[in-house]
């Protein structure tokens, strides 16, 4: 299978990889996935505490090329966006971005669940709501 | 100048040996006769063809050329084998043993035989991937008919205990039939000393061409039939109809020929070379050789990079260096390799792991360089796994409630 030049560049020049302190208020943590399917992603994102605004964003991630690119995407989108944005960022959207075949469309569910995740974390260790989102079918 | 891609996928297949089409060149447009034509010197042509290139497939196993049928390849010597022996020996029993880590061409043939309303009983394998002989011979009932076990792994080049199963075959009265595809040309297989009934093997794994193949079918102590798969002509004895692969069998002749006098050469330049990449990759933490390391085929090495996925992995790399993983994402069916995960891995090194095969044609300067991209890939990515961090933050994978997918 050829991977699309987007995937390409994102697998050889990852944007955001890293680890933010899990344990600070202003960070919100989202790990997705498991060791036996073969991806596990984990994205974080910091946010500014006036603003409201995602200043900070990164990954690590145990997958294949589209996993990879797929989270290194997302962290790229998060970065500048609110909360509330941020919430809004759909699967298809990464699906199409990145060319994605049907066979890794799940690369990208995983990179909005994770988005969610970490989204959740965030608002929870802020006496917020958790959000609830519809239940999927992977 | 070192040359890219480099091919270490050859498991898969081998590059046909030069020697090999030249052999055959002549016989697709000079000698083009049908080897069944039996009245004119186009026919005679081709049946001398034939008949030579069945010598020289026989001598490598130490067969005799009459107990030579050729086929398409080994998927065929697989079916026309187990089917073959349901079917002629059906008034003596319907069991067979077989064992989980087969090639598909013999699990799927298997399956086939429990629909017709024959028993199949799959043995596992031990950790090193091993089957074990006790259980064998447990399994073994009075309506036994064959015993289909491996000579070695396509996966992982382990070797099994062919003496020893053909020991408790014969002792039983049961036929020993062994898909020799990865052996053959590769290590020593010999049909008399090894107490074989039935063997398959192909051409393109050896130096040859594909689309051909050989199965060994044994004429005395004792004399094995196989019911034809196939009707028509009643070629190959009655066994395999069908006109000859004049030019593929030629070529398949040849390369049984080279493989008989330039194995042992072969071999000790090619297991250097394979123990080379294998010790060097074991350099990095976290990385483990999968299935038995003594009784392996030669060229072959699968190891896994625990915490990096085999997809990711090769695609670091796989514009300059072809090799296989048993990662789900590189199969049609999403599912970790079964052979790694029936030597008791987790999924999670199945995911990890890389299948190396070596040939004749591969090169130190090839090995070296694969070396180095592997090694950079592995702690590239090993940077960019949660997974990594966990272990050396000495977190246990195992006490994480991960949501399935």
């Amino acid at each position: 299978m050829a991977y699309s030049e987007k995937v390409i560049d994102h697998y050889s020049n990852p944007k955001n990889v890293g680890t933010l302190d899990k344990a600070s208020k202003t960070v919100g943590t989202g790990l997705v996935g498991a060791p036996e399917c073969g991806d596990v992603m984990r994205l974080q994102i910091e946010v500014d505490e006036t603003t409201g605004i995602i200043k900070d964003a990164k990954f690590k991630t145990f997958g294949c090329g589209s996993a990879i690119a797929s989270s290194s995407l997302a962290t790229e989108w998060l970065k500048g966006k609110s909360v509330d944005e941020a919430v809004k960022i759909d699967n298809m959207d990464i699906v199409e971005e990145l060319n994605l075949p049907p066979v890794k469309i799940h690369c990208s569910v995983l990179a909005e669940d994770a988005i969610k995740a970490a989204i959740n974390d965030y608002r929870k260790k802020n006496g917020l709501e958790e959000l609830v989102f519809e239940e999927r079918i992977h | 100048m070192l040359k890219l891609p480099i091919y270490l996928d050859n498991n898969a297949t081998t590059p046909m040996d030069p020697r090999v089409l030249e052999a055959m060149i002549p016989y697709f447009t000079e000698h083009f006769g049908n080897a069944a034509s039996r009245n004119h010197p186009f026919g005679w042509e081709a049946e001398e063809a034939v008949d030579y290139a069945r010598e020289q497939v026989a001598k490598l196993i130490g067969a005799d050329p009459k107990e030579i049928i050729f086929t398409s390849g080994a998927t065929e010597g697989d079916n026309l084998a187990i089917k073959g022996v349901f079917e002629m020996y059906a008034s003596k029993g319907n069991h067979i043993i077989t064992a989980v880590t087969e090639h598909k061409a013999v699990l799927d043939t298997c399956k086939h035989i429990e629909k017709a309303g024959g028993e199949v009983t799959y043995l596992s394998v031990q950790e090193d991937g091993l089957i074990d002989l006790k259980e064998l011979e447990a399994a073994i009932k009075p309506t036994t008919v064959l015993i289909a076990i491996m000579y070695a792994n396509n996966e992982i080049g382990v070797i099994q205990p062919v003496k020893e199963i053909s020991a408790i075959a014969k002792k039983h009265g049961v036929l020993f039939f062994t898909d020799a595809t990865q052996a053959v040309g590769k290590i020593p297989v010999d049909v008399i000393k090894d107490g074989i009934d039935l063997l398959t093997f192909s051409g393109h794994k050896m130096y040859g061409p594909k689309g051909v193949g050989a199965l060994y079918v044994r004429r005395k102590n004792p004399r094995v039939k196989v019911t034809a798969q196939m009707d028509g002509g009643g070629h190959e004895r009655g066994m395999r109809s069908g006109t000859l692969n004049v030019p593929g069998i030629v070529g398949f002749g040849k390369a049984c020929e080279l493989c008989r006098i330039e194995m042992e050469e072969d071999t000790k330049r090619i297991s250097q070379l394979r123990d080379k990449l294998e010790n060097s990759l074991m350099q990095l933490e976290e990385a483990y050789v999968n299935g038995n390391k003594e009784h392996r085929l030669p060229h072959v090495a699968n190891i896994s990079f625990k915490y990096v996925e085999g997809e990711g992995l090769m695609m670091g790399f796989n514009k300059n260096i072809a090799l296989s993983s048993g990662s789900a994402c590189t199969s049609a069916s999403l599912e970790p390799s079964y052979v790694l995960k029936a030597l008791g891995l987790g999924d999670d090194l199945a995911h990890s792991s890389l299948r190396f095969g070596l040939s004749r044609f591969t090169t130190e300067e090839q090995i070296d360089y694969t070396i180095k991209a592997i090694s950079e890939t592995v702690l590239k990515l090993r940077e960019m796994s949660p997974l990594w961090e966990m272990y050396k933050e000495g977190i246990d994978l195992n006490s994480i409630e991960w949501a399935h997918h």
